[in-house]
């Protein structure tokens, strides 16, 4: 089954025709992701990616040309929340913020029009989600996954990929891995993902990977202690040599009283039934030794 | 983006808030003469605050009152003369001291567990909030602006009521919705009033009223939102910002300097905070955080290699690229050339791998790189060649 996308998801990328969004639009039609149409005002009637894809002036008029049901959005960050509105609008349910730098009140709004629209934001700032063999939006690298039953989910992007390398390695395949985005405001947190791989059919284990700030780690790590309790759940949190004080805002800190190190991250998972990995490359090993034998 | 008290001052006042008049002096003689005028205008004394972007101004002796021009002059000299948790003092702040009869804690803040503006009160006003959170958290009162209506009147109202300041129920509406207001105007993470104060005022017939005052302020703003108030540029403090800081922000890379010996180089902010972890895991000390961003081009990875470079204590580089929008190609490029122009010699351990990783392989052999295939490998060689080099 897998969660977010999936051979069926038909893909529109807004700012097809731009530097980033061609060329991973591309590396995205090529892993067999059903890009379906590219979006960039004023540009309605071209095509793109060599002809392949059809570029349109409005989301509204791509879904109901192409039957788009999931954004991909490469648009500067002036213009990203508007971009993400316009998707939500259009009656898009699966919108991928993958701009970085949008100021952190702008999206505010944003995450609550797109709650109330039924559609589910991933990101800002974030990489996107790929469940192998089947579908990836986003700036993944489709060459470091293998199929397979561990859902993979984390607040960084390039981390990611270390993690997922890592575990293709050792033969640890996944059924989706999803950047959820290291902004201050998202649209999905650990939590909802949880609760998605939680009711996925094809998820066996969970992997999670966090970093200092915040508590949302906490959060989905008291969640699963109740609700993933007989699953194999591995974690690994970034950060355990910051600085303190250097970017955790003074707001964070106080709202969650004492989290948001790395430490009290760490002894929060473990208390839920995680194993705590020191790198990345230990998380197969951990899995193995959580039970996982996918 | 933090910025100075007087200048979270003049950003409130802007918003029609209500601030005691300040002056700003750098030396102890322009204290004195910015004390004369309060006192000559009626305060019975000024107080002197040291203008530092840290807390624990109070503890450290940074806040200090005088009750005449000449003692303003000795006590601005001796918190000029102060450091602040390793800050030199360069300015303080001068103003008629308050006569407070009551004092609070308020603040608007974005929560990220909620994803909303959260409005933030104490009725302990003049103590860290932290240590309130840790100590009584009963005693915070928290209240969520609505995401797309903004903190409602009645919010405000009920804020004014559970911290005691029902007879100052108008002027507290007013500065909860102008804390808020303000929290928008600047696109700030924090507008915090520490203590926000009912203070007495002796008017010009003698008469004693009570008024609120937004007595401190401490604003912090969102970098991601400065493009477009460039304005507030101009508040950023060139004294409190280390240069090498400064020239990485300029350069758009995200850059904080340590105490160690081995330079990191990495995309993505997860991926540098591992790749620290990793190296001290392996034995060593990173000496910096730098994180090239996404899509990083040739010439920024050129600047990054500068800034790591210029720290003397590195005697070891590791560059650790996974690329996902970046492409391995561009930074091998980059490397290639920030190497032919650098400044000294000092070893490199490389390794890129993802988007066009193949292409920079090809690159980087050429050019006799030595490179490494996974991370934990990566952090040993550079600790290794560190290790070398300090013997």
């Amino acid at each position: 089954m897998s969660i977010l996308i999936d051979k069926k998801s038909r893909v529109v990328v807004h700012g097809l025709t731009g530097r980033e969004g061609s060329f991973h639009g591309a590396a995205m039609l090529e892993y067999g992701t059903k890009v379906v149409a590219g979006m960039t005002p004023g540009k309605g009637g071209q095509t793109a990616l060599d002809g392949k894809i059809p570029v349109f002036d409005t989301v509204e008029d791509a879904v109901r040309e192409t039957g788009a049901d999931t954004s991909c959005i490469f648009v500067p960050a002036a213009g990203a929340p508007d971009a993400v509105m316009e998707a939500a609008a259009a009656g898009v349910k699966t919108i991928f913020c993958i701009t970085e730098g949008i100021p952190a009140l702008d999206m505010i709004p944003v995450v609550a029009l797109v709650q109330s629209a039924g559609a589910r934001l991933i990101g800002p700032n974030c990489p996107g989600a790929t469940s192998p063999g089947r579908a990836k939006v986003g700036i993944i690298p489709g060459s470091i996954h293998r199929e397979g039953r561990v859902g993979v989910v984390s607040r960084s992007g390039t981390l990611t990929y270390e993690a997922v390398q890592a575990m293709s390695d050792a033969g640890i395949g996944q059924s989706t891995c999803v950047g959820i985005g290291g902004d201050p405001v998202i649209g999905t947190t650990f939590f909802d993902i949880l609760q998605l791989f939680a009711a996925d059919s094809e998820t066996d284990a969970i992997v999670l990977i966090g970093e200092i700030g915040g508590a949302a780690e906490e959060t989905a790590a008291a969640w699963a202690a109740e609700h993933l309790r007989d699953v194999p759940k591995v974690a690994f949190i970034a950060g355990r040599t910051a600085p303190e004080g250097k970017r955790m805002g003074h707001a964070g800190a106080i709202i969650s009283g004492g989290a948001g190190t790395a430490a009290s991250k760490v002894a929060a998972l473990e208390i839920a039934g995680f194993r705590v990995a020191a790198s990345p490359t230990e998380l197969p090993q951990l899995l193995r030794d959580a039970g996982y034998r996918g | 983006m933090k910025i100075q008290e007087a200048d979270a001052k003049s950003l409130l006042v802007a918003q029609g808030l209500p601030v005691p008049p300040w002056e700003v002096a750098h030396t102890a003689v322009e204290a004195r003469v910015a004390a004369e005028r309060f006192l000559s205008e009626g305060a019975q004394q000024v107080v002197i605050k040291a203008q530092v972007l840290v807390g624990g101004r109070g503890k450290a002796g940074g806040v200090k009152l005088a009750g005449f021009a000449e003692q303003a002059e000795l006590v601005a000299q001796s918190i000029l003369d102060l450091e602040i948790k390793g800050i030199p003092v360069r300015k303080v702040l001068v103003g008629p001291a308050a006569d407070i009869v009551q004092e609070v804690y308020l603040s608007a803040v974005l929560d990220r567990a909620s994803r909303k503006i959260l409005l933030m009160g104490s009725a302990e006003g003049g103590v860290e909030i932290e240590q309130v959170a840790a100590e009584r958290p009963d005693a915070i009162v928290t209240i969520h602006a609505d995401p797309l209506l903004g903190l409602q009147p009645y919010q405000a109202r009920e804020m004014a009521f559970r911290l005691g300041l029902g007879a100052h129920l108008k002027d507290a509406v007013a500065i909860a919705t102008g804390l808020v207001r303000t929290m928008r105007a600047y696109d700030a993470d924090l507008v915090e009033i520490n203590p926000l104060a009912i203070v007495n005022d002796i008017g010009v017939d003698g008469l004693v009223t009570q008024r609120l005052q937004c007595l401190d302020a401490k604003i912090t703003l969102d970098d991601s939102a400065l493009y477009r108030h460039p304005e507030l540029e101009a508040l950023r403090d060139p004294d409190e910002e280390d240069p090498a800081d400064k020239e990485a922000r300029e350069a758009g890379l995200t850059f904080i300097k340590l105490d160690g010996t081995i330079g990191c180089m990495v995309n993505g902010a997860g991926l540098a905070m591992t790749t620290m972890d990793l190296v001290k895991r392996a034995g060593g000390e990173p000496a910096n955080f730098l994180d090239i961003g996404g899509g990083a081009r040739a010439d920024k990875v050129a600047e990054a290699m500068r800034l790591i470079l210029a720290d003397p204590k590195v005697n070891a580089i590791l560059v650790n690229i996974f690329g996902g929008i970046t492409r391995g190609d561009e930074v091998a490029k980059g490397l290639i050339e920030a190497r032919a122009q650098q400044s000294r010699d000092v070893p490199m351990v490389v390794r890129i791998v993802g988007t066009n990783a193949a292409e920079a392989a090809i690159l980087l052999e050429e050019a006799q790189f030595v490179t490494a295939a996974t991370l934990d490998d990566a952090a040993a060689q550079a600790v290794a060649a560190s290790k070398a080099g300090a013997a």
